[in-house]
């Protein structure tokens, strides 16, 4: 019996979670997880000391950001800190020509799927509309309103599967979709209907839930009275709960649901818990409604510490690789710092350039209205 | 965009940079200092925390974009300034550790979009060499971090003040019938000057500051006695109604020019420190008071009632004061000094009358425990004192609302400007015989107008218009008076 199930434990609250790191790095085996893993060359201790140090640099990244907030550089930052693992994990498990659909707090999946950290900063800086191209990087821009990526992704799925890349048998060729969301999306009411759409037409898609425990101020218990895992059962969707901060588990739920998805089988449910250890975003105060006891409670559970002890305990990792990731972390978080500080504000026409793919008579106008405007200050200008 | 940068890394001159306040949310304009973290000469390193403010929206720790020394702090914990406000000063000229980036030319410290992405391009690629810098390497892992400082919930107690002997404002000690006595005699507390055990406030020394408010009169005539008021036939013998010519009056054929003073100048100083501090707004509701009036001619009619001159203003009253107790929140003060918005547990009701020498606004004290038959009694009681030019200072003193009957002079409405220090005054309109349309029948009616203006600082649109709506509500069926009084 495989670990994604079709059915709801008569006691709600026995859904299991598999794990395959515990809180102190040890490894437990997991016969279906490590057949994954290994066919996949996905857990070499190569590919975990990467997996680390992924972390580490966007870790750093993120709390540089939070910090170029509030300086005044971005205008908003949306910290994923204690969700590294499950979005280092997922990124890497998507094969490069399967499709993910984001939120707006992916850092690490970005990262994983070769997006650097200035982009995201450009956007919460109010000067990008999105900085990547999705077709290239087979990831969709970040998207601010939450719940949107269900039914983008299985719309997507939908059109793979008339191109007629899902279950050829051919790996290089046949892709699926990612949707990332998190607890608090899950009560949109759009993602209730993707479940529909998705397992009506068994498109391939892979409902991927990082489940922080926090819909901003909202605890995941108030709008989910059974596990998260178990909502999707109803459509008929399998599904599974893993821990979200051990990176090992995440990629062998993530790779096994995506590869299910691509052979044809339909969509898969993946739940992963996980802790969202910062604020909503840097104009929220997360002391105000949750205890200080349950941060550090997470804390302990950290994904980037579990890893590090887990290789440690391996012997594959030594204080040197730990030592140079931390110093490649602190530059990369200075070289964002001196970036984002020294950047020049944009031409605002270019604002005009990307809202269609072609000419557009409305956007023209508009583009021509607004150098007219702003024309007038120039003089001023001069004139001063 | 913030232009301060770190400076040129070793240069000798002296690179002073202002860490200003940005905005720590969406749209915020001010924060309130919680914390500073850092003391002039700390050494800080880019990102260092240094100040703690709280907004409107949370508490935030805000840090420095530079490395350097500490020269000055600019702020003080708990004021509250404005974005763009410094904090603190750093100076970057003689950081031993420059940023890895840094570079004398501004052009190139920043790192290119390529140099950015080699990083990400790499993942498992070691950097060529160590970078060996000095520099804490801090940034990442809760392990190596120290444990963040729990942010305070809320703002924490005010600082006991270091200069001992004051006392807060909103922290003024005196015992109940210290209070009461205050309250009866119009002396605001916070004008006395306590002198008993820990700075409570005596009777002794309300009466003092009493005292010195009233130049020895503990119960004066409003009226001053050299009051000069314009009288009837402008321009003739300039007497005062008492029939004193008073000094300072000139004529000649066309103008008499009479000294500002005493009641003109104490009206006038309060209409426009009312109408210039509080924003006014005024609603109108125009409403049927037939049934109103159909009682007071019961009333008048019943033997009980044979003393007593029951006017359409008691039952106006009467109405408002049903009404306050539904919306209490009208019945409050703004305290600019004290940043606080008082709200009354008791309405001293103020009526607005004309007297031969202007207007003046007498209040009856604790109207909201009064019957309908002791308001109209003691409504009746003031307008005869105020005609009488007997109106004491206390019986114009801590009015809380007031009713202006403008009806009288037979106008239909009106905007009335509050009574200084108070938050809401109803205008009464002239009651007349009107079409009304009743179950679709057009009928005559006792129709009136009312007008309710009200402070727009503490009560908002819906608030004073739902005070309206339930004083027209009393006056048009009385019988909601028994359900809602």
């Amino acid at each position: 019996m495989s670990v994604f199930r079709s059915t709801i434990p008569d006691v709600a609250a026995d859904e299991p979670m598999v794990q395959l790191l515990a809180a102190d790095g040890t490894r437990s085996p997991h016969p279906e997880f490590d057949a994954v893993l290994a066919g996949s060359g996905l857990a070499t201790p190569e590919r975990l000391r990467g997996y680390y140090r992924d972390m580490v640099m966007i870790r750093a990244a993120d709390l540089e950001a939070t910090s170029l907030q509030r300086q005044g550089q971005l205008g908003l930052w949306a910290s994923a800190l204690g969700q590294e693992a499950a979005q280092i994990g997922a990124g890497h498990a998507s094969r490069e020509q399967d499709y993910l659909v984001p939120t707006y707090r992916e850092h690490g999946v970005a990262w994983a799927r070769g997006i650097e950290p200035w982009r995201l900063l450009e956007l919460f800086r109010g000067i990008s509309h999105g900085g990547w191209d999705p077709n290239a990087l087979r990831t969709h821009p970040y998207m601010i309103v939450l719940g949107s990526q269900a039914p983008h992704a299985v719309g997507y799925a939908m059109g793979l599967q008339r191109d007629g890349v899902v279950g050829t048998g051919d790996p290089t060729t046949d892709a699926s979709v990612l949707a990332l969301f998190g607890d608090g999306a899950s009560s949109e009411g759009e993602v209730a209907e993707s479940f529909t759409f998705a397992a009506s037409f068994q498109a391939p898609v892979v409902f991927y839930t990082q489940n922080n425990q926090w819909a901003i101020s909202v605890p995941t218990s108030v709008q989910s009275r059974v596990p998260l895992a178990q909502r999707s059962r109803g459509w008929g969707i399998p599904s599974v709960r893993v821990d979200g901060n051990d990176v090992l588990a995440v990629l062998g739920a993530v790779r096994s649901a995506l590869d299910s998805a691509r052979a044809g089988n339909g969509p898969m449910f993946v739940e992963a818990l996980t802790y969202r250890m910062a604020a909503h975003t840097t104009s929220d105060d997360a002391s105000r409604y949750r205890p200080a006891a349950e941060e550090e409670e997470w804390a302990a559970k950290d994904p980037i510490l579990r890893l590090r002890r887990h290789l440690e305990q391996q012997g594959e990792i030594d204080e040197q690789y730990v030592t140079r990731c931390d110093e490649e972390a602190h530059d990369l978080a200075m070289q964002l710092h001196h970036h984002i500080h020294g950047m020049e504000d944009p031409d605002p026409v270019r604002m005009f350039d990307h809202p269609y793919a072609e000419p557009h008579p409305i956007v023209d106008a508009e583009r021509a209205e607004y150098l007219e405007y702003i024309s007038q200050f120039e003089d001023e200008e001069e004139r001063a | 965009m913030n232009a301060a940068s770190a400076g040129p890394a070793g240069s000798p001159a002296s690179t002073i940079v202002t860490v200003p306040l940005n905005d720590p949310g969406e749209g915020l304009t001010e924060a309130e200092i919680l914390d500073i973290k850092v003391a002039v000469g700390d050494r800080v390193e880019i990102n260092a925390p240094v100040v703690e403010v709280e907004t409107a929206k949370s508490a935030v720790e805000l840090s420095t974009h530079v490395a350097g020394t500490v020269v000055a702090i600019l702020v003080a914990v708990g004021d509250e300034v404005p974005v763009g406000t410094g904090l603190i000063q750093v100076d970057t000229s003689g950081d031993p550790a420059p940023a890895p980036t840094g570079a004398a030319d501004g052009s190139e410290t920043d790192p290119s979009a390529e140099e950015v992405a080699e990083q990400v391009a790499a993942p498992a690629e070691a950097p060529a060499a160590a970078a060996g810098t000095e520099e804490p390497k801090n940034l990442v892992g809760y392990g190596s971090r120290s444990a963040p400082a729990r942010r305070r919930r809320r703002r924490a107690a005010p600082a006991q003040s270091e200069d001992g002997g004051q006392v807060p404002i909103d922290r003024i000690l005196a015992k109940p019938p210290v209070r009461k006595l205050a309250r009866d005699l119009g002396v605001a507390l916070h004008d006395v000057l306590a002198t008993g055990p820990e700075g409570t406030v005596t009777r002794q020394d309300v009466l003092a500051a009493q005292q010195r408010a009233f130049g020895g009169e503990s119960d004066g005539d409003f009226f001053p006695e050299e009051s000069p008021q314009a009288p009837e036939g402008l321009g003739g013998a300039m007497k005062t109604t008492r029939d004193q010519a008073f000094s300072g009056v000139t004529s000649d054929e066309r103008t008499t020019r009479v000294p500002i003073r005493s009641m003109r100048k104490r009206t006038a100083e309060a209409m426009v420190a009312s109408a210039f501090t509080a924003p006014h707004v005024t609603v109108f509701n125009e409403i049927d008071m037939t049934r109103s009036l159909q009682i007071i001619s019961q009333l008048r009619a019943s033997r009980e009632w044979a003393d007593v001159k029951v006017s359409p203003l008691a039952v106006i009253a009467k109405a408002l004061l049903v009404a306050i107790r539904r919306n209490p929140e009208v019945n409050g003060s703004w305290d600019e000094a004290a940043q606080e918005i008082v709200y009354k547990h008791y309405v001293n009701l103020g009526i607005a009358a004309a007297t031969p020498r202007g207007l003046i606004v007498p209040n009856l004290k604790d109207a909201h425990l009064m019957t309908l038959r002791e308001l109209a009694e003691g409504i009746g009681e003031l307008a005869r004192t105020a005609r009488a030019g007997r109106t004491s200072l206390r019986d114009t003193r801590d009015g809380t609302i007031t009713v202006t009957n403008y009806g009288v002079f037979d106008i239909d409405s009106g905007t009335p400007i509050l009574n200084p220090g108070e938050s809401a005054i109803l205008g009464v309109g002239a009651i007349k015989e009107k079409p009304w349309v009743v179950e679709g029948q057009v009928v005559p009616r006792q129709v009136a107008s009312l007008s309710l203006s009200f402070d727009h600082r503490l009560i908002d649109g819906a608030l004073g218009a739902e005070l309206l709506r339930d004083v027209s509500a009393v006056l048009e069926d009385p019988s909601l008076g028994l359900v809602w009084g």
